[in-house]
């Protein structure tokens, strides 16, 4: 019983508590900003540990696929939803915002994941260094165009977000930002990992290990490839989504190299191939990022530094290649790993 | 119709001149180690930031003459900067590579250099620009309606003599030969008597020794420095020298010229904001298609 449901209590606990410290104010709204930020970086950590610790490939373009989520899920909330100078008056009533909100989020997610086709194609043929560089691209492209965007902002940025959450807010007034982070983040831990312990994952494990015998072994590397590229961008569709209405603002720039940079540094320290790892770094990151910020641009220094020196010393990250569960064991007792 | 062609055909060359001197330095290491040294870009950029304050050092303090000071210019800036290039290998690459990590730690590791050296840059100068001085006096020269200046030649020719000269050292000397002899078998080499190690930072004195000869050539044609004008051109001549095939010093060489060549139609013919939305469309259409870029050899994979 115990073992049973302790994650579902657990989590429960946590999002109710969250929520009732959101909605009475007794934590503040930097506290909260920084909380939410941390369940985008968790998204954008395990999903791209799927690609790179998972499945071996070395990804680098993933802010390029958080960009179209943020812009789909953006444009259509500001479009149904909202008063705009561009789209005019709301296509639905503001207040069903409030029961739509998942749906635009999935929507930037199911965008986010048709662009991931841009990489997931060429992957059939190439690999290693030649797909890092596909993805730098794509990166690169994805930008490009919503750069040239002019309708949507261009290069100077599109908002209006905000008035879609305070629609929602009318409606029923709740901390509802923090509730969808917190409901999203542990959706895309739960679903991957149920995507890597079930059987076709096992698949994505043996094209990590060695593609050419995968293939041997009747494993369809293609299909793989495909589906995990699109779970992959698609999970970071969904990060940037929720990125864009935490801030209330997207501009391309945002989501350049130096962003894609940071996931894969989430994901290093993190461990390739550890789930938990991959929260736990993308949670420490976060804070680093903010206690560091007083530092003002020696932050990128010290955090890069930190890293080479972790690169030296334990090479395989925090967790490496390791569950919670298999660092500590007595946390079996309490929860079925796998 | 003819003259515009032309003039955007010299600009193109001129343009790829960069990239190509970026990218040699990217497949030398590549083809050595297997490593891509992300930090390379930024190496260009301290290159140029060097050269920078190399030139202010004799044009205003020593007030040389022009051509005095680009002539102490060009080798003490490709010294300094090969340091800096061999300060990185022994720092950084060399510890993880002694313990056979996995390549992809070492990649991240140079990709964190990177990020050290531009913010370390950004820290100790200031986000100001910097305006790099003139080194020589720019003469246009005028046939049939083409504008061409001495210093655009300048960089042609000079990345035509470094393709030349490198490919020269790869495929005719001893060291050369040993650089093909470590990308060949990195663990029977030492067994042979070469000096893995020297052998290693000879490539990263001559790739980085470019980075900076580029960065001195760049800073002098487009005088404005500032500490992110790595990042962009090093991962565009990251992504010239795979399209040319990486390891393959031709294929670096080309894939700059490709690069420059449809950056510069592109702008041509289009809005300059196409630039790079076009010009990685088609790098990614030519990668999809020959997956091992322009030069590169299909390696098959065995179990």
């Amino acid at each position: 019983m115990l073992r049973r449901y302790s994650i579902h209590t657990i989590l429960i606990l946590a999002g109710g508590l969250l929520t009732y410290l959101a909605y009475e104010e007794m934590i503040s709204l930097y506290i909260l900003s920084v909380l939410m930020f941390m369940g985008v970086n968790v998204i954008m950590s395990t999903s791209l540990n799927l690609v790179n610790g998972y499945m071996g490939e070395f990804s680098c373009g993933h802010a390029g696929f958080m960009c179209v989520g943020a812009y789909v899920s953006s444009i259509l909330g500001v479009w149904l939803f909202s008063k705009d100078k561009v789209f005019g008056a709301p296509v639905f009533d503001p207040e069903l915002a409030l029961y739509a909100f998942p749906v635009l989020i999935l929507a930037g997610g199911v965008a986010a994941a048709l662009a991931g086709l841009l990489v997931a194609i060429p992957s059939y043929k190439t690999r290693g260094d030649y797909l890092a560089i596909i993805t730098i691209a794509a990166n690169y492209i994805i930008i490009s165009a919503i750069e040239n965007l002019g309708v949507i902002g261009g290069s100077r940025g599109f908002m209006g977000m905000k008035s879609v959450i305070n629609a929602m807010e009318d409606a029923i007034y709740l901390p509802w930002m923090v509730i969808w982070v917190f409901v999203f983040t542990v959706l895309t831990v739960w679903v991957l990992r149920r995507y890597v312990s079930s059987t076709f994952g096992k698949g994505v494990s043996a094209i990590c290990q060695d593609e050419v015998a995968a293939e041997i072994m009747s494993v369809n590397t293609n299909k793989i490839k495909t589906i995990s590229f699109m779970v992959s961008s698609g999970l970071a569709g969904v990060a940037g989504g929720l990125f864009a209405y935490v801030i209330g603002y997207v501009n391309p720039g945002s989501f350049n190299i130096l962003k894609s940079t940071e996931a894969l540094v989430m994901v290093y320290l993190g461990g390739m191939g550890s789930l938990s790892g991959s929260v736990l770094s993308a949670v420490l990151f976060t804070i680093l990022l903010e206690a560091l910020r007083g530092l003002g641009i020696i932050k990128w220094i010290v955090i890069p530094l930190l890293l080479v020196i972790l690169m030296q010393f334990r090479p395989e990250g925090i967790m490496g290649n390791k569950e919670l569960g298999d660092l500590f064991p007595w946390l079996k007792r309490f929860y079925r790993f796998k | 119709m003819l003259a515009s062609l032309l003039q955007n055909v010299i600009n193109a060359l001129q343009w790829g001149s960069f990239y190509s001197l970026i990218a040699l330095g990217y497949t030398l290491v590549y083809g050595v180690l297997t490593l891509i040294n992300f930090a390379h870009g930024d190496v260009f950029m301290v290159g140029a930031y060097i050269a920078f304050f190399v030139a202010t050092f004799f044009l205003t303090t020593l007030g040389f003459p022009g051509w005095a000071a680009l002539a102490l210019c060009i080798p003490l800036t490709m010294i300094v900067t090969s340091l800096v290039g061999v300060t990185l290998e022994r720092i950084a690459y060399r510890p993880l590579r002694r313990k056979g990590a996995h390549r992809l730690y070492v990649v991240i590791t140079a990709l964190m250099c990177g990020l050290i050296l531009e913010h370390a840059n950004l820290a100790i100068l200031g986000a100001s620009r910097k305006a790099f001085p003139p080194l020589i006096e720019e003469t246009v020269y005028n046939v049939g309606g083409v504008a061409f200046t001495n210093l655009k030649i300048g960089v042609i020719v000079t990345a035509v003599l470094v393709f030349v000269f490198l490919e020269w050292v790869v495929t005719k000397t001893r060291v050369g030969m040993a650089m093909r002899a470590i990308s060949y078998d990195k663990f029977a080499i030492p067994l042979m008597g070469i000096p893995l190690d020297n052998i290693i930072v000879i490539t990263f004195v001559l790739g980085s020794g470019f980075a900076g000869l580029a960065g001195l050539l760049f800073a002098m044609s487009y005088p404005v420095l500032e500490p992110y004008m790595g990042a962009l051109i090093g991962w565009k001549a990251f992504i010239a020298a795979v399209v040319g095939g990486i390891g393959d010093i031709r294929g670096a060489f080309l894939g700059g010229f490709l690069l420059g060549a449809v950056e510069i139609m592109v702008v041509a013919f289009f809005p300059s904001t196409f630039r790079d939305l076009i010009s990685f469309t088609v790098l990614l259409v030519i990668l999809s298609f020959k997956p091992t870029g322009l030069f590169g050899i299909a390696k098959t994979t065995k179990i």
